[in-house]
């Protein structure tokens, strides 16, 4: 893994092949994923044609755990290295992961209006996602902050990367907070189907178009990933002054 | 400088685990987005207060009065009769759950003017006719 992701990392015309491969694969799977989602598999018997929200919810905040992971292991592998690249790897999965933490919001809150009959409930599934949201809000915010401060650059510098490892490695605390709520406490939230420790029954064909839709968000984030890592990269390279660093705003 | 980042390693990963701890013992009892109809009827006098009630609606046991909607809410065994004021989601339907806010009232029902619908974590194939056809 660590040395196909390297591999696809660097700034070639052979890794911009394999990474453009990668989008491809993501694209087709994303459109198999609409296809089973959309029409393949039927609507739920309780919730109705609400239920389709699924293929797109749970993508999005399971990639979202998975983007975090990413930066608790690279912000561990930076502080056990000292390897700044492991440090523009764990700035990207922050970004990931914040804006998929979003969309799983988002489409939470319109599947919970349609089939709970609220937007919004204080839930400790809900509550605890809004402040994982927060803290990796708060973990870019950070590395602006001190990039800011001290006049380093966002991702060639440890006098960011020490402060936001440490921050980004604290709040994937959370991520178990908020996958195990449902369990710890009572909850509006149903929960967890797939990972449930026994199983409850799934349609087939719901789980295909599941799994269908988990696997494409789960690639297409990864070549978010490896592309917003090699623009870090070469504009660092480039030398680009901060000023001009500061521009495009571009999140995730 | 190897030595001294491992330690530094084991620190963190020592104050992650405490955190961890920590985070989860302290929350874990004390967050109770709603209560049963059995912690209702045990402690009456902390629902004169607006509080939230949840449990499954008993089968049969839902009607309309007006613009009232009875119905009885039961979990573990108790149950206690709601009247709401106001129209349930779509959704509501006996034998699933729902969480109702309100206060309970002297005589032991429930008057709540917000219901919100649970459901479970189980996805089966609607077998309505109504459903489009193309839903195989």
């Amino acid at each position: 893994m660590r040395a196909s992701t390297v591999d696809l990392v660097a700034d070639t015309a052979r890794a911009a092949a394999g990474r453009r491969t990668m989008a491809w694969t993501a694209g087709g799977l994303a459109a198999a994923a609409t296809v089973a989602g959309g029409w393949l598999a039927p609507p739920d018997a309780v919730q109705g044609p609400a239920q389709r929200l699924m293929y797109l919810h749970v993508p999005a905040a399971w990639v979202a755990y998975a983007a975090f992971a990413v930066v608790l292991a690279a912000s561990g592998a930076y502080l056990i290295g000292g390897d700044l690249r492991w440090d523009r790897f764990a700035r990207a999965g922050a970004e990931i992961g914040v804006a998929l933490t979003a969309v799983a919001i988002a489409t939470g809150s319109v599947w919970g209006q349609l089939v709970w009959g609220t937007w919004w409930a204080w839930d400790p599934r809900l509550v605890s996602t809004a402040l994982l949201l927060l803290a990796y809000a708060g973990y870019l915010a950070l590395r602006r902050a001190v990039s800011d401060r001290t006049d380093a650059r966002d991702g060639d510098d440890h006098r960011v990367a020490r402060p936001a490892a440490l921050v980004g490695m604290a709040g994937f605390l959370l991520v178990p907070v908020v996958h195990f709520s449902v369990v710890w406490w009572r909850s509006l939230h149903q929960q967890a189907t797939v990972f449930a420790p026994q199983r409850p029954p799934i349609d087939s064909r719901m789980a295909l178009a599941l799994l269908l839709a988990v696997a494409a968000a789960t690639l297409a984030a990864l070549c978010v990933l490896l592309h917003r890592v090699v623009r870090l990269e070469r504009r660092l390279a480039a030398g680009t002054p901060r000023t001009a660093d500061r521009v495009p705003a571009r999140v995730g | 400088m190897n030595r001294r980042r491992t330690g530094r390693t084991a620190v963190v990963v020592v104050l992650l685990a405490a955190g961890a701890l920590l985070v989860t013992s302290g929350l874990r009892g004390t967050l109770t987005y709603y209560r049963t109809p059995g912690e209702v009827l045990r402690d009456p006098d902390a629902a004169r207060e607006r509080v939230r009630l949840g449990g499954d609606v008993v089968p049969g046991s839902l009607r309309r009065d007006g613009d009232l909607v009875v119905f009885r809410l039961a979990e573990g065994g108790q149950a206690i009769t709601v009247e709401q004021r106001g129209a349930p989601p779509g959704t509501f339907r006996e034998g699933e759950g729902a969480v109702v806010e309100g206060t309970l009232s002297a005589d032991g029902t429930f008057r709540s003017d917000h219901v919100v619908v649970r459901h479970g974590n189980e996805y089966r194939a609607s077998t309505s006719p109504v459903e489009p056809v193309d839903a195989r």
